[in-house]
């Protein structure tokens, strides 16, 4: 762990700044298969501040999934936190440690504090139950209501999240709906509770572009009228830009940049991240006035296996800027800018 | 471009393709024409239920279209028998999507590729072997590689297996269906660049299709913006990216997540879904979630008018919106 055992033991409170929601960590989320571990989280640090978005970004076999996971303790066997902290601050103002925190406090944080959305609304939306039902359902395992109460909340979460027909859509099932207007009912469910935390896990990758406009639209509309915060793991950049405040982006497990949307966006200081720019088309600077196209700059190989990774740098195979003593041992967080830090020791040369 | 002109490869023709289904019949595709000029790479964007999947299956004959023609290199492939038609499936390839579904995971890769040019009968004996190394070094993969299984490579790879099996049998078409959509983003960049290599090393036309219009945009000569079955619009792609005279184009554009966080742009958010094709809007197919639809929208099928040099549009009020 990060701090040694001659640092005095404080109140978990004291060391959450106040406009902090959610501070990780050098979190270690392994998964055990025999006498193997695959370090899919292998010491991120990551905070989300009161009311702001952080995005989480990377490719497959980041660990980005298995961070959000981590954190509402959904991990799936074998997976499991084996190190670092995850604080969080309750309404109340405790501030706890999801990582160690009980399976009972961890039911009632879950949906009432923090609530999660993923990829797939079916996943989550249960095909038997009318979408009002499990609405209501969420919001009566929370909270001392009747039935009737909770049916005009669920009638006010659909509204609020601009379905149209809300009254008929209440005792419709998922599989009536399109997949646009099944995430604007995971979000209204996730919402019910009124959570200080929403994290969504890739929730417009498998829409349609205009239908994700839609979506992050709402997000951000949501986010402006109750201020909560949000924790957005996505594999799209340009998603990134158009939702997050800060970024975090995650290579193999580990997170190698974080900064502001627009540091990151206009001073990577990681070559993992310059390179994930330059590989995105962009007419404006790919296209010659003649109309010629240029090449891209691709970043070369491959994303590596967690159960196969490199000893030093876990991008070095793949790096532009490798010297020998990137291969030798992992580089640490430095700073490279205000709130902006990186995981490269050669982040001057950018 | 004219399909008499002997620089047009392959011109399509009112394609239709209708589908039975139990709710009745369902026009997947309903009047589609372009024409691709040799060399040159058409893209065809479009989100769910546009019929750009369908459309490329059909042009192939890998799904019977129902109506319209294709014509290539001078022939209409949908007035051939399947016998007449097999001297074209070698000219013509398809690569798809899913790169882990479209590779058979026992067979050898060398053998996968292999395969193509033994249906055809191109190379027997050493000149297979030398072949099969060719075209795997063309795709940036080694010739030990010829050895090994589907399963020890990475999507990215897979997909250059994808691309390798397609060439082998020196196709002069062909058709990408969202060959990019399931790779990581860095990978992405690779086969892009190996598609523009393999346009302008061997001359290739392909048919590139794919939802994300800034791909099309960067990659494509020509765009085809498909909805619902019917195209919205065409033309080249620095034009129809400048100066896109559709509703549904300029809302495309307007919604593709643009990676620079300092870039703001007139947010055209189109409301509602996308309709059912089963049971589509009349008159404009898009007008139901058109900001500037009208009550003409409803009446008449717009027809395809041209706006610029190979550049046409289908709506009503583009010259009034526009212009």
């Amino acid at each position: 762990m990060a701090h040694s055992a001659a640092v005095p033991v404080r109140p978990e409170a004291a060391m959450l700044a106040d406009d902090v929601m959610l501070k990780a960590d050098d979190l270690q989320t392994h998964f055990i298969m025999g006498s193997r571990a695959a370090k899919s989280v292998d010491g991120v640090s990551l905070t989300v501040r009161r009311g702001e978005t952080l995005a989480v970004v990377g490719e497959s076999g980041s660990g980005k999934s298995v961070t959000s996971l981590s954190i509402m303790r959904l991990l799936a066997h074998p997976g499991r936190i084996v190190g670092g902290r995850i604080l969080y601050r309750l309404r109340d103002g405790t501030v706890v440690d999801l990582a160690t925190t009980g399976q009972k406090l961890m039911r009632s944080i879950r949906g009432r504090e923090i609530a999660m959305i993923f990829q797939e609304p079916m996943t989550s939306l249960n095909p038997l139950f009318t979408v009002g039902d499990q609405i209501m359902e969420m919001v009566r395992l929370h909270e001392p209501v009747s039935r009737n109460e909770a049916r005009a909340r669920a009638l006010e979460m659909l509204e609020l999240v601009e379905i149209p027909a809300a009254a008929k859509r209440l005792d419709q099932y998922p599989h009536e709906m399109s997949g646009g207007m099944r995430q604007r009912v995971m979000i209204a469910l996730a919402l019910a509770c009124r959570p200080a935390l929403l994290i969504a896990d890739e929730p417009t990758t498998a829409l349609d572009v205009t239908i994700q406009a839609q979506i992050l639209d709402l997000m951000r509309r949501l986010q402006r009228e109750i201020g909560m915060s949000i924790l957005f793991v996505t594999h799209n950049l340009g998603v990134v830009a158009e939702i997050a405040h800060e970024v975090a982006v995650m290579y193999a497990g580990r997170v190698v940049e974080q900064a502001s949307v627009t540091d990151l966006f206009a001073r990577p200081k990681h070559p993992y991240t310059k390179g994930l720019l330059a590989c995105i088309p962009d007419p404006k600077r790919d296209r010659a006035t003649d109309g010629s196209r240029r090449m891209l700059d691709p970043i070369p190989g491959s994303v590596p296996s967690i159960m196969a990774l490199p000893r030093g740098c876990s991008f070095a195979p793949r790096c532009p800027l490798v010297e020998p003593a990137c291969e030798a041992e992992p580089p640490v967080l430095e700073r490279a800018g205000v709130n902006h830090l990186t995981r490269c020791r050669r982040h001057e040369l950018l | 471009m004219r399909s008499s002109d002997n620089n047009v490869l392959l011109s399509v023709r009112g394609l239709v393709k209708q589908f039975a289904t139990k709710s009745g019949p369902v026009k997947a595709v309903d009047g589609v024409s372009f024409e691709v000029g040799r060399g040159q790479i058409l893209g065809i964007v479009g989100e769910s239920g546009s019929g750009k999947t369908t459309a490329g299956r059909a042009v192939l004959r890998l799904v019977e279209p129902t109506s319209g023609e294709a014509v290539f290199d001078g022939v209409d492939l949908f007035g051939l028998s399947e016998k007449e038609l097999r001297p074209y499936r070698r000219r013509m390839q398809i690569i798809f999507q899913d790169p882990y579904s479209s590779l058979n995971p026992r067979m050898r890769v060398g053998d996968i590729i292999g395969e193509a040019i033994d249906t055809h009968g191109l190379a027997k004996g050493a000149a297979r072997r030398v072949r099969i190394e060719e075209l795997l070094a063309r795709v940036g993969l080694s010739a030990e590689h010829a050895r090994r299984y589907p399963n020890e490579f990475s999507g990215g790879q897979r997909q250059r297996i994808g691309i390798a099996r397609a060439l082998a049998v020196e196709p002069e078409l062909i058709i990408a269906d969202e060959p990019v959509s399931a790779l990581d983003v860095s990978v992405q960049s690779q086969v892009l660049n190996l598609i523009q290599e393999l346009q302008r090393e061997l001359g290739l036309t392909m048919v590139f299709i794919s939802h994300d219009l800034t791909v099309v945009e960067y990659l494509c000569d020509e765009i085809v913006v498909l909805y619902l079955g019917r195209v919205m619009e065409k033309g080249p792609s620095r034009a129809v990216h400048a100066a896109p005279r559709h509703p549904y184009t300029r809302a495309l554009l307007a919604t593709a997540p643009i990676p620079d966080p300092t870039v703001k742009r007139e947010r055209v958010i189109l409301q509602g879904d996308i309709p059912s094709p089963l049971d589509p809007p009349s008159g404009c197919v898009f007008r139901t979630r058109c900001p500037h639809a009208t009550e003409a929208c409803a009446k008449v099928v717009p027809p395809a008018e041209e706006v610029g040099p190979g550049h046409s549009v289908a709506c009503i009020r583009h010259a009034e919106l526009f212009s």
